[in-house]
């Protein structure tokens, strides 16, 4: 009987060594694709860094609002996150390799589906980004536009459009995520359509009396208006 | 572009059934019927009275008119002026008339008119403008005479103008112009012109004709170019220059065509006026200045309005663009009543260096930082109008000269900011 258990024992710290020796090339490989991973992101951090710096990218997110948001939530530049987002999502993508490396069942499915994912993410990113930045360019075009022709409400138009465009970028960026793609829709359908309703309610009745005044302003008194100011610039 | 594809299978087989040419006289329009055909009655007086024994060609280049007005140009016959005014021309007198492509704008017709002149050889060419209501045929030779005699590259107009006309010109065209290239050109942004072929060639050759400032504000850039290619500039004296009715909204496209040009050619001509020195008068006909005082019936108040408005407005473009200090100071201007507002000359340079030097730097959209310069643009207009209001023709030229010369002494700033030391 003492036999059959030592034998039973043996056996079993064979198969466990067997099993940790079979094992540890395995955790050693993953090791090395985790630290070679690290090495080839920090690279990649360096050189889009680089990149970015030359590219004056952080002017282009100033431009595009960006700035302002990542300062408001107390976040580095824009290249500086971009750089380490970027340092993440590939150290993240090797530590995932090596894991696969390590042969765990049920593992390798969930690897290829964050690979699978990476795509969609930088999309998302990617639209969000020339969403911001469309709407700054946009919304400034509106109220330099409204000031110069003696609109009423600059601001008000300039942030309305600023928020149509962003809003509109959001659900894209979200929709490519897959996240809540109809609900985002949706939404997107109803901000969009109330805000043109309350517009249309706030121009015809609560600013019935501006639209009269802007109207008559812009038709019947500017052009005595232009009269005395004919001077010609050039 | 090369000239051969802006000038249409038509319009070349036109041009060389004309052949070559000693004169070449542009003229670019676009909806224009009221006034283009008195133009082109007074071209063809001009030539035939002064320079009969030159081969002349009259080039229209139209930009797409609907109200006929290339159709009024070819109307203008030869035949009726010479039993008009008695007066035969000794060569042919030729009139051909094309419509460019693009949409209508006065470069695109610029540059139509140089490839033209370019393929005709053409000695000395002039460009004028189609809305002029009080042309008179001595303006061609007034224009042309200094280039096919006293061997001048580039002729621009000096007129006699209303004090209040041109603000932009005064106030900031002429003023920052002199200052940084060092020519005294009165009228930077010619409307009427001649120019050498010489001139025509090197400046079909710039790579302007590629960019958006060959599309919307050649004529600016030919000044500025004849200025940085060493050539031989002189202005001539036209008298009054009437023209059709200014509309309000025409303002931003104004700014657009000349300061955004003259920010734009910093860029491409930076040995050329990162230079210090004192301006120097050109060789002028005439005199070099004159202006009128007749009563006129303007009303500032719009103008410090929509100023006050910009500068509350448009404060978040603002702040990219100007220096805090700048900017606190036109808010504090901002806030004096209007008959208390005064928009000062040394604020009015600073806010136009630092504008060229956004600018330059690109902090936003370049054209949104040539359009957030109109509301400020009519703070200053609006501080000349008061400040002039009862001002003789030479106290108002006497306050010209006084903001030219403050452009002059602050350049260094501007080089400054360039660099960007400060």
């Amino acid at each position: 009987m003492w036999q059959t258990i030592i034998k039973e024992l043996t056996q079993a710290t064979l198969d466990m060594v067997h099993g940790i020796l079979q094992f540890l090339p395995r955790l050693a490989g993953m090791l090395i694709v985790v630290v070679f991973g690290w090495v080839i992101a920090y690279i990649l951090k360096s050189i889009l860094r680089t990149i970015l710096r030359l590219a004056r990218f952080d002017k282009l997110s100033e431009d595009a609002g960006a700035a302002q948001l990542l300062k408001r939530a107390a976040l580095p530049s824009s290249t500086e996150l971009l750089s380490r987002f970027v340092f993440w999502v590939a150290w993240i993508g090797f530590i995932l390799i090596g894991v696969s490396v390590l042969g765990i069942v049920g593992l390798q499915e969930h690897v290829a589906r964050f690979f699978g994912f990476l795509p969609r993410l930088f999309a998302a990113l990617f639209v969000f980004f020339f969403g911001l930045l469309g709407a700054s360019f946009f919304s400034r075009a509106a109220l330099l536009a409204a000031v110069n022709a003696d609109l009423p409400s600059p601001r008000l138009i300039a942030s309305t459009i600023r928020t149509i465009i962003i809003v509109f970028a959001v659900s894209m960026g979200f929709e490519e995520l897959g996240i809540g793609e109809h609900t985002t829709l949706v939404a997107f359908a109803i901000v969009f359509g109330a805000l043109m309703l309350g517009l249309a309610l706030a121009f015809g009745l609560g600013g019935r009396d501006l639209a009269r005044h802007f109207l008559e302003r812009r038709f019947v008194h500017e052009r005595r208006e232009e009269k005395e100011d004919e001077l010609s610039p050039l | 572009m090369p000239e051969e594809t802006i000038l249409t299978d038509d319009f070349l087989r036109e041009l060389i059934n004309v052949g070559e040419v000693d004169i070449l006289i542009g003229v670019p329009t676009y909806n224009d019927a009221k006034t283009v055909g008195q133009v082109v009655q007074a071209i063809r007086a001009g030539l035939l009275k002064y320079f009969p024994r030159q081969r002349a060609v009259i080039v229209n280049a139209d930009g797409g008119s609907r109200d006929g007005s290339q159709e009024l140009v070819r109307a203008a016959s030869i035949s009726d002026l010479q039993h008009a005014s008695n007066v035969y021309a000794l060569r042919t007198l030729h009139c051909v008339s094309t419509e460019y492509s693009g949409g209508p704008s006065s470069s695109l017709a610029l540059h139509t008119i140089l490839a033209a002149a370019e393929l005709l050889q053409a000695s000395s060419c002039a460009v004028v403008a189609p809305d002029s209501t009080n042309i008179e045929p001595g303006w061609i030779e007034s224009l042309l005479r200094p280039v096919t005699r006293d061997g001048f590259d580039l002729v621009t107009p000096v007129y006699r103008r209303h004090k209040f006309d041109g603000l932009l010109i005064r106030n900031l065209l002429y003023p920052m112009n002199r200052a940084l290239y060092l020519r005294r050109v009165r009228e930077p942004y010619p409307l009427d012109f001649a120019f050498s072929g010489r001139l025509a060639t090197h400046f079909l050759g710039q790579d302007l004709w590629s960019q958006e400032a060959g599309r919307i504000g050649a004529e600016i850039y030919l000044t500025i170019s004849a200025i940085a290619g060493g050539f031989r500039l002189a202005q001539s004296f036209l008298g009054p220059r009437a023209h059709v009715e200014y509309a309000a909204s025409d303002l931003v496209v104004a700014m657009r065509r000349s300061v955004g040009v003259l920010f734009w050619s910093l860029e491409q001509n930076g040995s050329v006026w990162q230079v210090q020195a004192e301006s120097q008068p050109i060789p002028t006909i005439g005199p070099d200045h004159e202006l009128s005082a007749e009563p006129l019936r303007v009303n500032p108040k719009r103008l410090h309005e929509m100023f006050v408005r910009g500068v509350a407005e448009l404060e978040p473009v603002l702040k990219s663009i100007l220096s805090e200090a700048t900017l606190s100071e036109l808010q504090r201007a901002a806030t004096f009543p209007e008959e208390d507002f005064r928009y000062s000359d040394e604020l009015w340079v600073r806010t136009a260096y630092e504008f060229a030097s956004a600018y330059h730097k690109a902090v936003m959209s370049r054209d949104h930082i040539v359009q957030a310069l109109v509301p400020l643009y009519r703070g200053k207009a609006h501080t000349f109008l008061l400040e002039n209001r009862d001002a003789s023709s030479e106290e108002v030229e006497s306050n010209v000269e006084r903001l030219c010369v403050t452009f002059e002494k602050r350049k260094p700033s501007l080089l400054e900011m360039w660099d960007g030391r400060k």
